[in-house]
């Protein structure tokens, strides 16, 4: 047992993290650092360099487009990205649909889509969660009836992250409302965004912002040849998506990013007329929370090494506990970040703010320190980290069911 | 980075598992705590023939030529089964003193005898009212020819009362805080003017109170370099909590394992309360503790020998509140989940949950170690 | 609304004080600051100086020897107990049996055992759970069959409070077997602890203290008019019982005691060289417990005057939260205690602290100082507190059934 880097890890950390400050737009760090959200073109600008480099894909089988890197060091380059302030690759492009498409999509299907997806120059979404199916996805609803060559889609999906810059979606419909099991009468479509009969209404999040919309689908039509994988089968396809790497999952880099960030804030935070964290309390608050983000780090590394060894590629049930801690840490460090800035992280700032609009010329000056303007989104963002992607109610059930076994 | 066992270690560990599998059922525990001395000497002896006795010390000196994996592992076994043998004292502490601080002739003197099984060390360093300050000595060693006297008085020392030999920290200089002007001292139990009194503690491990007075010794009695002893206490007390958290690791796993059987197996309701999902999620709740306590646990194992002292003390301290913090809610909520069984002597769980007690009131509670660590951000 | 006392229930506080200082014998008062649990004669004394003054049975109606204090003079006296260090009264005798009887006994019961209850010439225990009844307490075995005029009780408790000091117990027993449903078929018996056949074997608690039993009955004799109420109608007695004012459940003059106390320790303990007091994530721990006391002060004065509004004498459900957050604040004080003695609180030193054991010539010298002696044992002894009384999970039962309706 050995818990120490390698020299070959530490010297690719390196490397990435010179690559990572040689290539990040100047105007990315800065939004990302004051904690904006990245912006559309921060995402597809920053893909399309690490894709140039070879790296959005990493995860990727080598021969379409991937690195031969261990565990270890994607968790070092996933822990990197965000330690810079670097926006994360779209995931439903690099996670999701790219590697649905290497295990079960047709030679044409890899041919049209793999390079553009790889690039960003398509952006996907995904269309799982209906309005009655959340934490019960298998009981989604959305429609689709065989006619010819083609599929008719109807019904509606929801909480759909980013629809609104979408050109694609894949989603689960049912093709056999008849089937003994929920489970079995479900397919899985790739559907062109721009389609007649496809509506998207934007949902307003807690923090002002525009992430979340309802997808509508009023007989939309897709091509037959636009199915992955058997029809009647995406249930497999979807266990495969959703099971399929999930190391990433704790976003620890992004939390150690803001206990960094907390001590160059403290100069400019008063408390009893001195910076933040010459007070005792403050200090054991950050000490807390840098504890619970070294003991995540190592039991990250040990699922990791566990996954190392055993190739058998189903999901390991841990990335639950991980999903589960490191959206705690998202959670209590976005709002320490928040608590830190006080009364200046509560006005409605962010659009005055807003680093893309001063670019664009506005006349305006900004209101108050540029800090405080997004200094409560991220908090307020977070309180989704333990819903999204399997609430943490949810992941409970599938550690008792895997491990607990009561 | 690696996590794999060597064979070795896993060889060991198999063996460790199988011995206290055999020896060491919670009825059989009960009876060596019950016996005069408090634990087993028959016991003692299987440890030193499976080579447990010499795990940290160089083959020169008869030992296995472990490190603190080694340790780690063994900790754990120990600590699922609630060992109450003062491995801790004589290997961890002791002999870490020893490892350390000791010149050759007095490693090869003493190390053979704790490989063999026939000399136990007690560490005799905290005092009544240090509490958690490890430069907190009032005890003193006055100079008397070539030789010392000591002089005070030493506290909740960990099988104090059955260890052949003390390393008995004194100020030989300085003032009661400073770091500067300590010094260790080997001190034979049976030396004049030691007198001890021994306790069992709330886990039902033994500990004494030590009183000195006008203990002369000898010069050869001075351990290291005299009035420079801070850094070896500060490496024995820390090497101490990465096996204590290893052991405290140990027992959390088990009271979480018969809590999952209790959840099982109780019926209430026509049912087995464990198919209540508020009792599943508080399970699984237990499991990520037990979890992150590894972890933290592995970290305070691999920092043991780190040389860089700054990093060492920063990481061993958050592994003390990683592990304090969750043994705490993991044996809190055994006992809880278990019900009114958990709350009586004659079961086990109770026994974990005051072991896990124990670590977090041994060389600085969650609060303390995160108050040194709060003195560190900025 | 009003949150002050009334300048009656001031004076009524210090009224009560004044009683409690110059009463209380010293030896009692000190071994409770010291974290002893009360002797079975502290108790006894106690209750006898308090049944003198007539405020031993202050809860029971004043036809029966009880008092008109309003509901917050209860609390007031309650409170004052705790905090200057009084033993409670016997429970099983004030609380339990003494207004069971009153309720449902007849004129002879009422006669022979009210009196002896309030003074505490007989001491009561209670036998109502059973091995495979703690929870799920109507599923109780314990059999008695009528023969002529007695019933033959056979079976075993558990968990009993006290029965090595009792002299009487009352007990649930099943004596409709084949009821339809098990509520049905259970009586409520007043038994002579002295009657032969019954046997009391002690549970050691992880304190090492001698508080609970086991109790076991073997073919005990029990007269037919020591049943209470009617036969098979023993649950309606035990609900009543449950139910009958559960205002002190909360016991936070205890925690407020602690507190107090914890704060006089501190300032004799040092750490860093500086008395511990001085500390401030210790004052920021203590800080946070002085908000929890006061939030439940609040919340309990509130259930209290919404149960001097209704008297239709059903048990309020919100004394559920009282029962969880009092017993947490409990824990969590004796938690605070214990770990202000830290190291000194490890040993098992209470045998050769015991206050009883010095007035008795002991000759050995103390260990360690004595405050730091009996500082773990609260500790331990209270995580029981969460699981007596209806577990804290069946509490939060209780709060759905009642309140939220889920």
């Amino acid at each position: 047992m050995e818990l120490r880097f390698t020299e070959e890890e530490i010297a690719f950390r390196q490397e990435v993290r010179a690559f990572i400050r040689g290539n990040l737009p100047a105007k990315t760090l800065e939004r990302m650092r004051l904690g904006y959200p990245p912006t559309k073109s921060d995402v597809v600008t920053w893909q399309r360099i690490l894709n140039k480099k070879g790296w959005a894909t990493y995860k990727w089988p080598q021969e379409y487009g991937g690195q031969a890197w261990s565990p270890t060091m994607r968790m070092i380059f996933q822990d990197e990205n965000m330690l810079a302030h670097a926006p994360e690759v779209n995931s439903f492009n690099i996670t999701m649909i790219g590697p649905v498409l290497i295990q079960f999509g047709t030679p044409e299907q890899k041919e049209r889509f793999i390079a553009p997806t790889a690039n960003l120059d398509i952006w996907w979404c995904q269309g799982f969660s209906e309005p009655g199916s959340g934490s019960d996805l298998a009981s989604l609803k959305t429609s689709a009836v065989l006619d010819g060559d083609h599929y008719v889609v109807n019904g509606q999906k929801i909480w759909t992250s980013t629809a609104h810059h979408a050109d694609w979606i894949f989603a689960l419909v049912r093709t056999n409302p008849q089937a003994r099991k929920p489970q079995e009468g479900i397919s899985f479509l790739l559907i062109d965004m721009k389609t007649p009969g496809i509506t998207v209404r934007p949902i307003i999040s807690i923090d002002g912002s525009h992430h979340f919309n309802e997808v509508f689908f009023d007989d939309v039509r897709v091509p037959v040849t636009q199915r992955v994988y058997e029809e009647n089968k995406g249930w497999d396809v979807a266990k495969f998506l959703l099971g399929n790497e999930r190391t990433g999952i704790a976003r620890l880099g992004k939390s150690m990013a803001r206990l960094e960030d907390i001590r160059e804030l403290s100069p400019h935070l008063r408390n009893h007329g001195a910076p933040l964290l010459d007070d005792k309390l403050q200090r054991e608050r950050v000490a807390s929370l840098e504890i619970r983000a070294k003991a995540l780090e190592i039991t990250q590394l040990r699922v990791v090494a566990k996954m190392m060894q055993q190739s058998d590629g189903k999901p390991d049930p841990f990335s639950s506990l991980l999903k589960i801690k490191g959206g705690e840490l998202g959670q209590d460090t976005s709002e320490l970040i928040m608590d830190a800035v006080g009364p200046l992280a509560m006005p409605q700032w962010a659009k005055e703010l807003d680093l893309l609009n001063r670019e664009s010329g506005e006349n305006e000056p900004p209101i108050g320190p540029d800090y405080a303007g997004f200094a409560a989104g991220p908090y307020l963002m977070h309180r989704a980290s333990s819903i999204a992607g399997g609430t943490t109610e949810i992941q409970k059930n599938i550690l008792n069911k895997a491990v607990l076994r009561l | 980075m690696d996590f794999e066992l060597t064979e070795d270690q896993r060889l060991l560990n198999d063996s460790v598992s199988r011995l206290l599998a055999d020896r060491y059922a919670f009825d059989a525990r009960r009876g060596y705590i019950k016996s005069a001395q408090g634990w087993s000497q028959e016991m003692w002896e299987k440890y030193a023939e499976l080579g447990l006795l010499g795990l940290p010390f160089p083959e020169e000196y008869g030992g296995f030529g472990g490190g603190a994996v080694d340790i780690m592992m063994v900790m754990e076994a120990f600590g699922r089964s609630l060992v109450v043998e003062p491995f801790l004292a004589t290997v961890v502490l002791g002999g870490s003193a020893i490892k350390y601080a000791g010149n050759e002739a007095q490693k090869g003197e003493i190390l053979p005898q704790i490989v063999d099984g026939s000399l136990k060390l007690g560490w005799a360093h905290g005092e009544q009212q240090a509490r958690y300050d490890l430069t907190d000595v009032l005890t003193t060693a006055t100079k008397d020819g070539s030789g010392w006297v000591l002089e005070g008085a030493k506290s909740v020392v960990l099988h104090g009362d059955c260890a052949d030999m003390l390393v008995v920290s004194a100020r030989t200089g300085g003032d009661r805080m400073d770091k500067e002007g300590l010094t260790l001292f080997l001190v034979p139990a049976n030396t004049p003017g030691v007198a001890r009194r021994g306790y069992a503690m709330r886990d039902g491990t033994r500990a004494a109170e030590i009183s000195l007075s006008t203990v002369k010794l000898g010069p050869e009695a001075v351990l290291g370099t005299v009035g420079d002893a801070y850094g070896i206490i500060e490496r024995v007390t820390q090497a101490g909590i990465a096996a204590f958290a290893a052991e405290t690791v140990g027992a959390c796993e088990a009271a979480h394992t018969m809590t999952l059987d209790y959840l099982r197996t109780r019926v209430q309701f026509g049912r087995p309360i464990g198919t209540n999902q508020v009792l599943q999620h508080k399970a699984a709740d237990m499991l990520i503790e037990v979890e992150q306590a590894r972890s933290m646990a592995m970290l305070a194992a691999m920092m043991v020998d780190e040389e860089d002292a700054a990093e060492r003390t920063r990481n061993i301290s958050m592994a003390k509140v990683g592990v304090g913090q969750s043994g705490r809610f993991v044996t809190q909520n055994s006992v809880q989940l278990h019900g009114g069984i958990g709350m009586t002597e004659e079961y086990a769980v109770g026994h974990y949950f005051r072991r896990v007690m124990v670590f977090e009131h041994s060389w600085g509670d969650s609060a303390y170690h995160l108050g040194l660590l709060a003195d560190q951000v900025g | 609304m009003d949150l002050r006392f009334t300048e009656e229930e001031v004076a009524f506080r210090k009224e009560v004080r004044d009683f409690i200082r110059q009463n209380l014998p010293a030896r009692t008062r000190e071994r409770l600051r010291l974290g002893y649990s009360p002797t079975k004669q502290d108790i006894v004394d106690w209750q006898r100086i308090l049944n003198k003054k007539g405020w031993a049975t202050y809860k029971w109606p004043k036809a029966y020897g009880g008092t008109d204090w309003s509901p917050t003079q209860r609390m007031i006296f309650q409170e004052e107990n705790q905090i200057n260090h009084a033993p409670e009264v016997n429970g099983f005798n004030i609380t339990m049996i003494g207004p069971v009887i009153i309720q449902f006994g007849t004129p002879e019961q009422k006669a022979h055992i009210l009196p002896r209850a309030a003074n505490l010439e007989d001491w009561w225990c209670q036998g109502f759970s059973e091995p495979g009844s703690g929870s799920d307490l109507a599923s109780l075995k314990t059999a008695a069959k009528r023969v002529g005029d007695d019933y033959i009780v056979n079976g075993q408790k558990i968990w009993t409070s006290t029965a090595h000091h009792a002299d009487w117990c009352f007990a649930l027993v099943r004596t409709d077997p084949n009821a339809r449903k098990p509520q049905e078929g259970i009586s409520f018996l007043l038994i002579d602890m002295k009657t032969p056949g019954i046997t009391v074997r002690p549970i050691i608690s992880i304190d090492n203290s001698h508080h609970l039993n086991e109790v076991f009955f073997d073919d005990v004799k029990v007269p037919v008019a020591n049943r209470v109420y009617e036969e098979n109608k023993g649950w309606d007695v035990a609900k009543f019982l449950l139910g009958n004012e559960r205002t002190g459940i909360a016991r936070l003059g205890k925690s407020m005691e602690r507190i107090n106390y914890a704060q006089e320790l501190a300032r004799d303990v040092r750490q860093n060289g500086k008395p511990l007091i001085e500390d401030a994530g210790f004052r920021q721990r203590v800080a946070k417990l002085q908000v929890q006391a006061k939030a439940l002060e609040l919340t309990q004065l509130r259930v209290v005057a919404k149960a001097a509004g209704n008297s239709d004498g059903k048990p309020d459900p919100f004394s559920s939260v009282l029962k969880i957050k009092g017993t947490e604040l409990l824990q969590d004080t004796a938690e605070l205690v214990m770990d202000i003695a830290g190291p000194l609180a490890m040993p098992d030193w209470a045998k050769e602290l015991d206050l009883l054991n010095r007035e008795s010539g002991d000759n050995e010298p103390l260990i360690g100082p004595e405050w730091a002696g009996y500082a773990a044992p609260p500790y331990l002894m209270l995580r029981a507190a969460s699981i007596y009384g209806g577990t804290n999970e069946i509490q939060k039962n209780i709060l759905n059934k009642a309140i939220l309706r889920l």
